[in-house]
Protein backbone atom coordinates (compact mmCIF):
# COMPACT_ATOMS: atom_id res chain seq x y z
CA UNK A 1 0.00 0.00 0.00
CA UNK A 2 3.01 2.23 0.64
CA UNK A 3 3.70 2.25 -3.07
CA UNK A 4 0.30 3.13 -4.34
CA UNK A 5 -0.22 4.10 -7.96
CA UNK A 6 0.07 7.72 -6.88
CA UNK A 7 3.49 7.30 -5.35
CA UNK A 8 4.82 5.09 -8.12
CA UNK A 9 4.02 7.73 -10.70
CA UNK A 10 4.92 10.62 -8.49
CA UNK A 11 7.64 12.09 -10.70
CA UNK A 12 5.19 12.41 -13.59
CA UNK A 13 2.41 13.72 -11.39
CA UNK A 14 4.85 16.34 -10.14
CA UNK A 15 6.17 17.40 -13.51
CA UNK A 16 3.22 16.99 -15.88
CA UNK A 17 1.14 20.01 -14.78
CA UNK A 18 4.09 22.35 -15.28
CA UNK A 19 5.09 20.73 -18.57
CA UNK A 20 1.54 20.78 -19.92
CA UNK A 21 1.19 24.42 -18.93
CA UNK A 22 4.43 25.38 -20.65
CA UNK A 23 3.58 23.38 -23.76
CA UNK A 24 0.13 24.94 -24.01
CA UNK A 25 1.31 28.46 -23.37
CA UNK A 26 4.52 28.22 -25.39
CA UNK A 27 4.53 25.47 -27.99
CA UNK A 28 1.00 26.05 -29.15
CA UNK A 29 1.59 29.77 -29.82
CA UNK A 30 4.82 29.03 -31.70
CA UNK A 31 3.13 26.53 -33.99
CA UNK A 32 0.21 28.89 -34.40
CA UNK A 33 2.51 31.80 -35.27
CA UNK A 34 4.29 29.72 -37.90
CA UNK A 35 0.90 28.78 -39.36
CA UNK A 36 -0.44 32.33 -39.47
CA UNK A 37 2.76 33.47 -41.14
CA UNK A 38 1.55 31.66 -44.29
CA UNK A 39 -1.82 33.38 -44.25
CA UNK A 40 -3.12 36.77 -45.19
CA UNK A 41 -4.86 37.53 -41.95
CA UNK A 42 -6.32 40.72 -40.59
CA UNK A 43 -8.41 41.03 -37.46
CA UNK A 44 -11.59 41.91 -39.35
CA UNK A 45 -14.39 39.41 -39.05
CA UNK A 46 -15.59 39.80 -42.61
CA UNK A 47 -12.53 38.63 -44.52
CA UNK A 48 -11.50 35.10 -43.63
CA UNK A 49 -7.81 34.21 -43.46
CA UNK A 50 -6.42 33.23 -46.85
CA UNK A 51 -3.46 30.94 -47.53
CA UNK A 52 -0.77 32.95 -49.29
CA UNK A 53 2.24 30.66 -48.99
CA UNK A 54 5.51 32.48 -48.66
CA UNK A 55 4.29 35.86 -49.79
CA UNK A 56 4.36 37.35 -46.29
CA UNK A 57 8.00 36.42 -46.06
CA UNK A 58 8.73 37.78 -49.52
CA UNK A 59 6.91 41.02 -48.71
CA UNK A 60 8.92 41.29 -45.53
CA UNK A 61 12.23 40.71 -47.28
CA UNK A 62 11.32 43.46 -49.74
CA UNK A 63 10.26 45.75 -46.92
CA UNK A 64 12.79 48.47 -46.21
CA UNK A 65 11.41 48.97 -42.71
CA UNK A 66 12.12 45.32 -41.87
CA UNK A 67 15.76 45.64 -42.91
CA UNK A 68 16.05 48.87 -41.03
CA UNK A 69 14.65 47.19 -37.91
CA UNK A 70 17.09 44.30 -38.33
CA UNK A 71 19.95 46.78 -38.57
CA UNK A 72 18.71 48.72 -35.54
CA UNK A 73 18.42 45.48 -33.55
CA UNK A 74 22.02 44.52 -34.29
CA UNK A 75 23.34 48.04 -33.78
CA UNK A 76 21.63 48.29 -30.40
CA UNK A 77 22.61 44.77 -29.33
CA UNK A 78 26.28 44.91 -30.31
CA UNK A 79 26.85 48.36 -28.82
CA UNK A 80 25.03 47.58 -25.57
CA UNK A 81 26.62 44.17 -25.14
CA UNK A 82 30.16 45.44 -25.78
CA UNK A 83 29.79 48.34 -23.35
CA UNK A 84 28.13 46.21 -20.69
CA UNK A 85 30.81 43.54 -20.79
CA UNK A 86 33.75 45.98 -20.73
CA UNK A 87 32.23 48.21 -18.05
CA UNK A 88 30.95 45.20 -16.12
CA UNK A 89 34.42 43.67 -15.91
CA UNK A 90 35.94 47.03 -14.98
CA UNK A 91 33.41 47.75 -12.27
CA UNK A 92 33.68 44.21 -10.91
CA UNK A 93 37.46 44.63 -10.56
CA UNK A 94 36.95 48.03 -8.94
CA UNK A 95 34.42 46.74 -6.43
CA UNK A 96 35.95 43.36 -5.65
CA UNK A 97 38.49 44.83 -3.22
CA UNK A 98 37.47 45.42 0.39
CA UNK A 99 36.37 48.95 1.22
CA UNK A 100 34.02 50.84 3.48
CA UNK A 101 30.45 50.99 2.22
CA UNK A 102 30.82 48.03 -0.12
CA UNK A 103 27.39 46.77 0.84
CA UNK A 104 25.84 50.14 0.08
CA UNK A 105 27.34 50.13 -3.41
CA UNK A 106 26.14 46.59 -4.02
CA UNK A 107 22.65 47.55 -2.89
CA UNK A 108 22.50 50.57 -5.18
CA UNK A 109 23.69 48.26 -7.94
CA UNK A 110 20.69 46.04 -7.47
CA UNK A 111 18.15 48.80 -7.98
CA UNK A 112 18.38 49.40 -11.77
CA UNK A 113 17.90 45.67 -12.42
CA UNK A 114 14.75 45.27 -10.38
CA UNK A 115 13.13 48.68 -10.95
CA UNK A 116 10.20 48.67 -13.37
CA UNK A 117 11.70 49.22 -16.86
CA UNK A 118 8.81 51.34 -18.10
CA UNK A 119 9.13 53.69 -15.12
CA UNK A 120 12.87 53.90 -15.69
CA UNK A 121 12.31 54.66 -19.37
CA UNK A 122 10.15 57.61 -18.37
CA UNK A 123 12.77 58.92 -15.95
CA UNK A 124 15.41 58.74 -18.68
CA UNK A 125 13.02 60.55 -20.98
CA UNK A 126 13.00 63.43 -18.50
CA UNK A 127 16.79 63.27 -18.15
CA UNK A 128 17.22 63.35 -21.94
CA UNK A 129 14.63 66.07 -22.56
CA UNK A 130 16.51 68.55 -24.84
CA UNK A 131 15.39 71.79 -23.15
CA UNK A 132 14.69 70.85 -19.53
CA UNK A 133 16.67 67.62 -19.21
CA UNK A 134 19.58 67.32 -16.84
CA UNK A 135 21.74 65.55 -19.44
CA UNK A 136 22.02 68.74 -21.48
CA UNK A 137 22.48 70.87 -18.36
CA UNK A 138 25.51 68.77 -17.50
CA UNK A 139 26.89 69.10 -21.01
CA UNK A 140 26.41 72.88 -20.85
CA UNK A 141 28.13 73.15 -17.50
CA UNK A 142 31.07 71.28 -19.03
CA UNK A 143 31.05 73.73 -21.90
CA UNK A 144 29.79 71.17 -24.41
CA UNK A 145 27.07 71.46 -27.03
CA UNK A 146 23.60 70.31 -25.96
CA UNK A 147 22.37 67.21 -27.79
CA UNK A 148 18.99 66.02 -29.00
CA UNK A 149 19.41 62.54 -27.47
CA UNK A 150 16.22 60.57 -28.08
CA UNK A 151 14.89 63.18 -30.49
CA UNK A 152 17.68 62.74 -33.02
CA UNK A 153 17.57 59.80 -35.46
CA UNK A 154 21.36 59.46 -35.24
CA UNK A 155 21.63 59.66 -31.48
CA UNK A 156 18.56 57.75 -30.41
CA UNK A 157 20.12 54.28 -30.41
CA UNK A 158 23.28 55.28 -28.53
CA UNK A 159 21.04 57.15 -26.05
CA UNK A 160 18.92 54.03 -25.53
CA UNK A 161 22.08 51.96 -25.22
CA UNK A 162 23.13 54.20 -22.32
CA UNK A 163 19.85 53.34 -20.58
CA UNK A 164 20.34 49.63 -21.15
CA UNK A 165 23.95 49.88 -19.97
CA UNK A 166 22.79 51.71 -16.85
CA UNK A 167 20.16 49.07 -16.18
CA UNK A 168 22.15 45.89 -16.84
CA UNK A 169 25.88 46.51 -16.37
CA UNK A 170 25.35 45.84 -12.64
CA UNK A 171 24.22 42.33 -13.42
CA UNK A 172 27.33 41.55 -15.46
CA UNK A 173 29.45 43.14 -12.72
CA UNK A 174 27.78 41.06 -10.00
CA UNK A 175 28.23 37.82 -11.95
CA UNK A 176 31.90 38.68 -12.60
CA UNK A 177 32.41 39.58 -8.94
CA UNK A 178 31.10 36.15 -8.00
CA UNK A 179 33.57 34.68 -10.50
CA UNK A 180 36.44 36.76 -9.15
CA UNK A 181 35.74 35.51 -5.64
CA UNK A 182 36.41 31.91 -6.73
CA UNK A 183 39.75 32.55 -8.48
CA UNK A 184 42.75 30.72 -7.01
CA UNK A 185 45.40 32.87 -5.34
CA UNK A 186 48.57 30.91 -6.31
CA UNK A 187 48.99 32.34 -9.84
CA UNK A 188 48.90 35.83 -8.35
CA UNK A 189 51.48 34.95 -5.72
CA UNK A 190 53.75 33.53 -8.42
CA UNK A 191 53.25 36.68 -10.50
CA UNK A 192 54.10 38.86 -7.51
CA UNK A 193 57.33 36.92 -7.07
CA UNK A 194 58.11 37.60 -10.73
CA UNK A 195 57.36 41.27 -10.17
CA UNK A 196 54.48 41.43 -12.72
CA UNK A 197 52.58 44.71 -13.07
CA UNK A 198 48.90 44.97 -12.20
CA UNK A 199 47.95 45.26 -15.87
CA UNK A 200 50.09 42.24 -16.77
CA UNK A 201 48.40 40.20 -14.03
CA UNK A 202 45.00 41.26 -15.32
CA UNK A 203 45.75 40.29 -18.92
CA UNK A 204 47.67 37.08 -18.22
CA UNK A 205 45.86 35.68 -15.21
CA UNK A 206 42.54 37.30 -14.36
CA UNK A 207 41.12 37.56 -17.87
CA UNK A 208 41.87 33.96 -18.96
CA UNK A 209 40.56 32.55 -15.69
CA UNK A 210 37.44 34.68 -15.88
CA UNK A 211 36.70 33.82 -19.49
CA UNK A 212 33.99 31.22 -18.76
CA UNK A 213 32.20 33.60 -16.38
CA UNK A 214 32.37 36.47 -18.85
CA UNK A 215 30.99 34.25 -21.61
CA UNK A 216 28.07 33.11 -19.47
CA UNK A 217 27.24 36.70 -18.51
CA UNK A 218 27.51 37.90 -22.10
CA UNK A 219 25.33 35.06 -23.35
CA UNK A 220 22.62 35.87 -20.90
CA UNK A 221 22.68 39.54 -21.85
CA UNK A 222 22.76 38.78 -25.57
CA UNK A 223 19.53 36.82 -25.30
CA UNK A 224 17.86 39.66 -23.43
CA UNK A 225 19.30 42.68 -25.26
CA UNK A 226 18.00 41.32 -28.58
CA UNK A 227 14.52 41.36 -27.06
CA UNK A 228 14.63 44.85 -25.53
CA UNK A 229 11.14 46.30 -25.69
CA UNK A 230 9.94 48.13 -22.57
CA UNK A 231 12.55 50.91 -22.53
CA UNK A 232 12.25 51.62 -26.26
CA UNK A 233 8.47 51.58 -26.21
CA UNK A 234 8.27 53.84 -23.17
CA UNK A 235 10.72 56.43 -24.49
CA UNK A 236 10.49 56.60 -28.28
CA UNK A 237 8.00 53.95 -29.46
CA UNK A 238 10.47 53.31 -32.27
CA UNK A 239 10.93 56.93 -33.29
CA UNK A 240 12.02 59.44 -34.31
CA UNK A 241 11.24 58.47 -37.87
CA UNK A 242 11.57 54.71 -37.07
CA UNK A 243 15.21 55.25 -36.11
CA UNK A 244 14.92 53.16 -32.95
CA UNK A 245 12.48 50.61 -34.33
CA UNK A 246 13.95 47.19 -33.56
CA UNK A 247 12.50 43.86 -34.75
CA UNK A 248 10.63 43.51 -31.48
CA UNK A 249 9.01 46.93 -31.94
CA UNK A 250 8.23 46.46 -35.63
CA UNK A 251 6.66 43.09 -34.91
CA UNK A 252 4.47 44.73 -32.31
CA UNK A 253 3.50 47.58 -34.63
CA UNK A 254 2.71 45.24 -37.54
CA UNK A 255 0.60 43.00 -35.34
CA UNK A 256 -1.21 45.35 -33.02
CA UNK A 257 -1.26 48.71 -34.75
CA UNK A 258 -1.59 47.72 -38.41
CA UNK A 259 -3.25 44.37 -37.60
CA UNK A 260 -1.26 42.66 -40.36
CA UNK A 261 -1.18 39.46 -38.36
CA UNK A 262 0.23 37.33 -41.17
CA UNK A 263 3.14 39.59 -41.93
CA UNK A 264 3.77 40.24 -38.23
CA UNK A 265 3.88 36.48 -37.68
CA UNK A 266 6.40 35.94 -40.45
CA UNK A 267 8.56 38.64 -38.87
CA UNK A 268 8.24 36.94 -35.50
CA UNK A 269 9.21 33.58 -36.99
CA UNK A 270 12.36 35.16 -38.42
CA UNK A 271 13.06 36.96 -35.14
CA UNK A 272 12.50 33.76 -33.17
CA UNK A 273 14.89 31.92 -35.49
CA UNK A 274 17.46 34.66 -35.05
CA UNK A 275 17.34 34.57 -31.25
CA UNK A 276 17.42 30.76 -31.12
CA UNK A 277 20.19 30.62 -33.71
CA UNK A 278 22.37 33.10 -31.83
CA UNK A 279 21.70 31.30 -28.55
CA UNK A 280 22.70 27.92 -29.99
CA UNK A 281 25.76 29.52 -31.59
CA UNK A 282 26.81 30.99 -28.23
CA UNK A 283 26.32 27.63 -26.49
CA UNK A 284 28.43 25.95 -29.18
CA UNK A 285 31.11 28.64 -28.89
CA UNK A 286 31.19 28.26 -25.14
CA UNK A 287 31.67 24.50 -25.38
CA UNK A 288 34.46 24.94 -27.92
CA UNK A 289 36.21 27.60 -25.90
CA UNK A 290 35.94 25.62 -22.70
CA UNK A 291 37.06 22.44 -24.41
CA UNK A 292 40.13 24.14 -25.84
CA UNK B 1 54.04 53.61 -0.96
CA UNK B 2 53.04 56.92 -2.46
CA UNK B 3 51.91 55.21 -5.62
CA UNK B 4 49.67 52.91 -3.62
CA UNK B 5 48.06 55.81 -1.83
CA UNK B 6 47.35 57.57 -5.12
CA UNK B 7 45.88 54.40 -6.52
CA UNK B 8 43.58 53.83 -3.59
CA UNK B 9 42.39 57.43 -3.75
CA UNK B 10 41.63 56.96 -7.44
CA UNK B 11 39.75 53.76 -6.67
CA UNK B 12 37.71 55.50 -3.99
CA UNK B 13 36.85 58.31 -6.37
CA UNK B 14 35.87 55.88 -9.12
CA UNK B 15 33.73 53.88 -6.71
CA UNK B 16 31.98 57.06 -5.65
CA UNK B 17 31.41 57.97 -9.29
CA UNK B 18 29.91 54.53 -9.99
CA UNK B 19 27.63 54.93 -6.98
CA UNK B 20 26.41 58.36 -8.12
CA UNK B 21 25.88 57.30 -11.74
CA UNK B 22 23.78 54.28 -10.83
CA UNK B 23 21.79 56.07 -8.14
CA UNK B 24 21.24 59.28 -10.08
CA UNK B 25 18.09 58.40 -12.09
CA UNK B 26 16.37 57.34 -8.87
CA UNK B 27 17.33 60.56 -7.13
CA UNK B 28 16.14 62.53 -10.14
CA UNK B 29 12.82 60.69 -10.27
CA UNK B 30 12.24 61.27 -6.56
CA UNK B 31 13.11 64.99 -6.75
CA UNK B 32 10.93 65.59 -9.81
CA UNK B 33 7.99 63.84 -8.19
CA UNK B 34 7.94 66.61 -5.54
CA UNK B 35 8.22 69.48 -8.01
CA UNK B 36 5.51 71.46 -9.74
CA UNK B 37 5.41 71.47 -13.51
CA UNK B 38 6.82 75.01 -13.46
CA UNK B 39 9.73 73.93 -11.27
CA UNK B 40 10.51 71.01 -13.58
CA UNK B 41 10.42 73.27 -16.63
CA UNK B 42 12.69 75.85 -15.06
CA UNK B 43 16.38 75.07 -14.92
CA UNK B 44 17.34 77.00 -11.82
CA UNK B 45 15.61 74.91 -9.16
CA UNK B 46 17.43 71.64 -9.69
CA UNK B 47 18.11 70.48 -6.17
CA UNK B 48 16.73 73.21 -3.92
CA UNK B 49 13.00 73.85 -4.17
CA UNK B 50 9.86 73.91 -2.05
CA UNK B 51 8.50 70.34 -2.25
CA UNK B 52 4.85 69.75 -3.09
CA UNK B 53 2.77 66.63 -2.57
CA UNK B 54 0.33 67.73 -5.19
CA UNK B 55 1.59 65.19 -7.75
CA UNK B 56 0.98 62.25 -5.44
CA UNK B 57 -2.45 63.53 -4.47
CA UNK B 58 -3.44 63.94 -8.10
CA UNK B 59 -2.09 60.51 -9.07
CA UNK B 60 -4.42 58.88 -6.57
CA UNK B 61 -7.37 61.25 -6.88
CA UNK B 62 -7.54 62.07 -10.55
CA UNK B 63 -5.92 59.01 -12.07
CA UNK B 64 -7.35 56.34 -9.77
CA UNK B 65 -3.99 54.73 -9.09
CA UNK B 66 -5.21 52.57 -6.22
CA UNK B 67 -7.09 50.49 -8.74
CA UNK B 68 -3.99 49.95 -10.88
CA UNK B 69 -1.90 49.07 -7.82
CA UNK B 70 -4.55 46.54 -6.88
CA UNK B 71 -4.59 45.09 -10.41
CA UNK B 72 -0.81 44.78 -10.47
CA UNK B 73 -0.81 43.18 -7.07
CA UNK B 74 -3.49 40.61 -7.96
CA UNK B 75 -1.70 39.61 -11.15
CA UNK B 76 1.79 39.45 -9.60
CA UNK B 77 0.56 37.60 -6.53
CA UNK B 78 -1.67 35.23 -8.50
CA UNK B 79 0.91 34.35 -11.09
CA UNK B 80 3.59 33.80 -8.45
CA UNK B 81 1.35 31.62 -6.31
CA UNK B 82 0.23 29.45 -9.22
CA UNK B 83 3.79 29.22 -10.52
CA UNK B 84 4.90 27.98 -7.12
CA UNK B 85 2.14 25.37 -7.02
CA UNK B 86 3.11 24.06 -10.45
CA UNK B 87 6.81 24.77 -10.19
CA UNK B 88 7.90 23.43 -6.80
CA UNK B 89 6.89 19.78 -7.33
CA UNK B 90 8.18 19.91 -10.91
CA UNK B 91 11.55 21.32 -9.85
CA UNK B 92 11.81 18.69 -7.12
CA UNK B 93 11.09 15.82 -9.49
CA UNK B 94 13.48 17.22 -12.12
CA UNK B 95 16.24 17.59 -9.52
CA UNK B 96 15.77 14.17 -7.92
CA UNK B 97 15.09 12.09 -11.02
CA UNK B 98 17.55 13.94 -13.26
CA UNK B 99 14.94 14.90 -15.82
CA UNK B 100 17.25 17.48 -17.39
CA UNK B 101 15.49 17.35 -20.74
CA UNK B 102 12.23 18.48 -19.19
CA UNK B 103 14.14 21.21 -17.42
CA UNK B 104 15.61 22.37 -20.72
CA UNK B 105 12.20 22.38 -22.38
CA UNK B 106 10.95 24.70 -19.67
CA UNK B 107 14.03 26.87 -19.96
CA UNK B 108 13.29 27.51 -23.63
CA UNK B 109 10.49 29.78 -22.42
CA UNK B 110 13.21 32.06 -21.05
CA UNK B 111 14.96 32.35 -24.43
CA UNK B 112 12.04 32.81 -26.83
CA UNK B 113 11.09 36.44 -27.49
CA UNK B 114 7.88 37.02 -25.55
CA UNK B 115 6.33 38.85 -28.46
CA UNK B 116 6.18 35.56 -30.40
CA UNK B 117 3.39 34.43 -28.08
CA UNK B 118 1.35 37.58 -28.23
CA UNK B 119 -0.57 37.19 -31.47
CA UNK B 120 -1.76 33.61 -30.78
CA UNK B 121 -2.59 34.46 -27.19
CA UNK B 122 -4.50 37.50 -28.25
CA UNK B 123 -6.53 35.55 -30.82
CA UNK B 124 -7.15 32.67 -28.42
CA UNK B 125 -8.00 34.83 -25.42
CA UNK B 126 -10.30 36.98 -27.56
CA UNK B 127 -12.18 33.90 -28.72
CA UNK B 128 -12.79 32.63 -25.21
CA UNK B 129 -13.48 36.16 -23.90
CA UNK B 130 -10.52 36.28 -21.57
CA UNK B 131 -8.96 39.53 -22.79
CA UNK B 132 -9.15 42.10 -20.00
CA UNK B 133 -9.47 39.48 -17.28
CA UNK B 134 -7.09 38.68 -14.47
CA UNK B 135 -7.00 35.08 -15.73
CA UNK B 136 -5.38 36.03 -19.04
CA UNK B 137 -2.83 38.26 -17.35
CA UNK B 138 -2.00 35.72 -14.67
CA UNK B 139 -1.59 32.92 -17.22
CA UNK B 140 0.69 35.02 -19.41
CA UNK B 141 2.81 36.26 -16.52
CA UNK B 142 3.18 32.66 -15.32
CA UNK B 143 5.16 31.91 -18.45
CA UNK B 144 7.84 34.24 -17.09
CA UNK B 145 7.56 33.25 -13.43
CA UNK B 146 7.26 29.48 -13.75
CA UNK B 147 10.53 28.80 -15.62
CA UNK B 148 12.36 31.08 -13.22
CA UNK B 149 10.95 29.37 -10.14
CA UNK B 150 11.70 25.95 -11.61
CA UNK B 151 15.31 26.81 -12.46
CA UNK B 152 16.15 28.41 -9.15
CA UNK B 153 14.49 25.57 -7.25
CA UNK B 154 16.25 22.82 -9.27
CA UNK B 155 19.63 24.07 -8.06
CA UNK B 156 18.24 24.54 -4.57
CA UNK B 157 16.85 20.98 -4.37
CA UNK B 158 19.98 19.51 -5.92
CA UNK B 159 22.00 21.07 -3.11
CA UNK B 160 19.88 19.39 -0.41
CA UNK B 161 21.44 16.18 0.93
CA UNK B 162 19.44 13.06 -0.02
CA UNK B 163 19.90 11.62 3.49
CA UNK B 164 17.07 13.85 4.70
CA UNK B 165 14.66 12.11 2.36
CA UNK B 166 16.01 8.64 3.08
CA UNK B 167 15.46 9.07 6.79
CA UNK B 168 11.92 10.22 6.09
CA UNK B 169 11.26 7.14 3.98
CA UNK B 170 12.65 4.85 6.71
CA UNK B 171 10.28 6.51 9.17
CA UNK B 172 7.42 5.39 6.95
CA UNK B 173 6.64 8.46 4.91
CA UNK B 174 5.66 8.08 1.27
CA UNK B 175 7.63 10.11 -1.29
CA UNK B 176 4.77 12.56 -1.49
CA UNK B 177 4.77 13.01 2.28
CA UNK B 178 8.53 13.44 2.27
CA UNK B 179 8.15 16.28 -0.21
CA UNK B 180 5.31 17.99 1.64
CA UNK B 181 6.40 17.48 5.23
CA UNK B 182 10.19 17.36 5.07
CA UNK B 183 11.42 19.06 1.91
CA UNK B 184 8.94 21.94 1.75
CA UNK B 185 9.48 23.19 5.33
CA UNK B 186 13.25 23.40 4.85
CA UNK B 187 13.01 25.07 1.45
CA UNK B 188 12.07 28.48 2.80
CA UNK B 189 15.08 30.41 1.47
CA UNK B 190 14.75 28.99 -2.05
CA UNK B 191 11.01 29.57 -2.13
CA UNK B 192 11.45 33.15 -0.91
CA UNK B 193 14.11 33.91 -3.52
CA UNK B 194 12.17 32.49 -6.41
CA UNK B 195 8.82 33.99 -5.36
CA UNK B 196 10.30 37.44 -4.89
CA UNK B 197 11.83 37.39 -8.34
CA UNK B 198 8.71 35.99 -9.93
CA UNK B 199 6.67 38.71 -8.21
CA UNK B 200 9.07 41.43 -9.39
CA UNK B 201 9.08 40.17 -12.99
CA UNK B 202 5.31 40.12 -13.06
CA UNK B 203 5.03 43.55 -11.41
CA UNK B 204 7.39 44.98 -14.03
CA UNK B 205 5.88 43.15 -17.00
CA UNK B 206 4.81 45.44 -19.76
CA UNK B 207 4.65 43.56 -23.05
CA UNK B 208 2.11 40.91 -22.11
CA UNK B 209 -0.05 43.34 -20.15
CA UNK B 210 -0.22 46.00 -22.83
CA UNK B 211 -2.07 43.59 -25.12
CA UNK B 212 -3.96 41.37 -22.69
CA UNK B 213 -5.04 43.97 -20.13
CA UNK B 214 -8.00 46.26 -20.73
CA UNK B 215 -9.78 49.02 -18.85
CA UNK B 216 -10.77 46.75 -15.99
CA UNK B 217 -7.42 45.06 -15.45
CA UNK B 218 -4.88 47.68 -16.49
CA UNK B 219 -1.68 47.23 -14.49
CA UNK B 220 0.68 49.97 -13.32
CA UNK B 221 3.24 49.91 -16.16
CA UNK B 222 0.39 50.41 -18.65
CA UNK B 223 -1.39 53.01 -16.55
CA UNK B 224 1.54 55.45 -16.51
CA UNK B 225 0.87 56.29 -20.13
CA UNK B 226 -2.29 58.04 -18.95
CA UNK B 227 -0.09 60.99 -18.05
CA UNK B 228 1.09 61.57 -21.57
CA UNK B 229 -1.11 63.34 -24.03
CA UNK B 230 -0.19 64.52 -27.50
CA UNK B 231 0.13 68.10 -26.36
CA UNK B 232 1.87 67.84 -23.03
CA UNK B 233 3.49 65.55 -20.54
CA UNK B 234 2.55 66.09 -16.90
CA UNK B 235 6.10 65.42 -15.72
CA UNK B 236 5.48 65.80 -12.01
CA UNK B 237 2.60 63.35 -11.95
CA UNK B 238 4.47 61.02 -14.29
CA UNK B 239 7.46 60.93 -11.93
CA UNK B 240 5.21 60.47 -8.91
CA UNK B 241 3.61 57.53 -10.69
CA UNK B 242 7.04 56.14 -11.58
CA UNK B 243 8.02 56.39 -7.89
CA UNK B 244 4.85 54.62 -6.82
CA UNK B 245 5.42 51.76 -9.29
CA UNK B 246 9.07 51.40 -8.40
CA UNK B 247 8.74 51.68 -4.64
CA UNK B 248 7.39 48.18 -3.88
CA UNK B 249 10.07 46.39 -5.90
CA UNK B 250 12.81 48.55 -4.43
CA UNK B 251 11.56 47.79 -0.91
CA UNK B 252 11.49 44.07 -1.71
CA UNK B 253 14.99 44.27 -3.15
CA UNK B 254 16.40 46.23 -0.22
CA UNK B 255 14.83 44.08 2.47
CA UNK B 256 15.86 40.83 0.86
CA UNK B 257 18.92 41.83 -1.13
CA UNK B 258 20.84 38.71 -0.21
CA UNK B 259 18.10 36.54 -1.66
CA UNK B 260 17.56 38.66 -4.72
CA UNK B 261 21.25 38.72 -5.64
CA UNK B 262 21.66 34.97 -5.27
CA UNK B 263 18.43 34.40 -7.19
CA UNK B 264 19.38 36.67 -10.06
CA UNK B 265 22.79 35.05 -10.17
CA UNK B 266 21.32 31.54 -10.17
CA UNK B 267 18.88 32.44 -12.90
CA UNK B 268 21.71 34.07 -14.77
CA UNK B 269 24.12 31.19 -14.61
CA UNK B 270 21.47 28.69 -15.56
CA UNK B 271 20.23 30.96 -18.31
Amino acid sequence: MQYSWFNRNLKWIYTLPAVIFVLLMMLFPIIYTVRISFYEWSMSATTPPAWVGLSNYIALLKDERFWHATGATFYFTILALALEVVLGVGIALLLSREFKGKNLVKTVFLLPMVATPVAMGLVWMLIYEPTIGVANMMLKSLGLEPQLWLASPNQVIPSLVIVDVWEWTPMIALIIMAGLATLPSDPYEAADVDGASAWRKFVSITLPLLKPTIIVAAMLRLIDVLKTFDIIYATTQGGPNFASETLNLYGYVLGFQYFKLGMASSLLVIFFGLVMGLTLFMIWMRKRLEGA
Amino acid sequence: MKKNKGRSLLQTLLTFLVLIVFAFPFIWMLLASFKTQAQILSTNQLFVFKPTFHNYVSVFKEYDFLKFIWNSFIVAFGSTLLSLILGLPAAYAIARHHLQKLGLLILVARIIPGITFLIPWFILFSKIHLVDTYTALILSHMLVGLPFIIWIMISFFEALPTEIEESGLIDGCTHHQVFLRIIMPISGPGVITSSLLSFIFSWNNFMFSIILAGDKTKTLPIAVFNFMSYSEINWGALMAAACIITLPVLVIALVSQRYVVSGLAAGAVKG
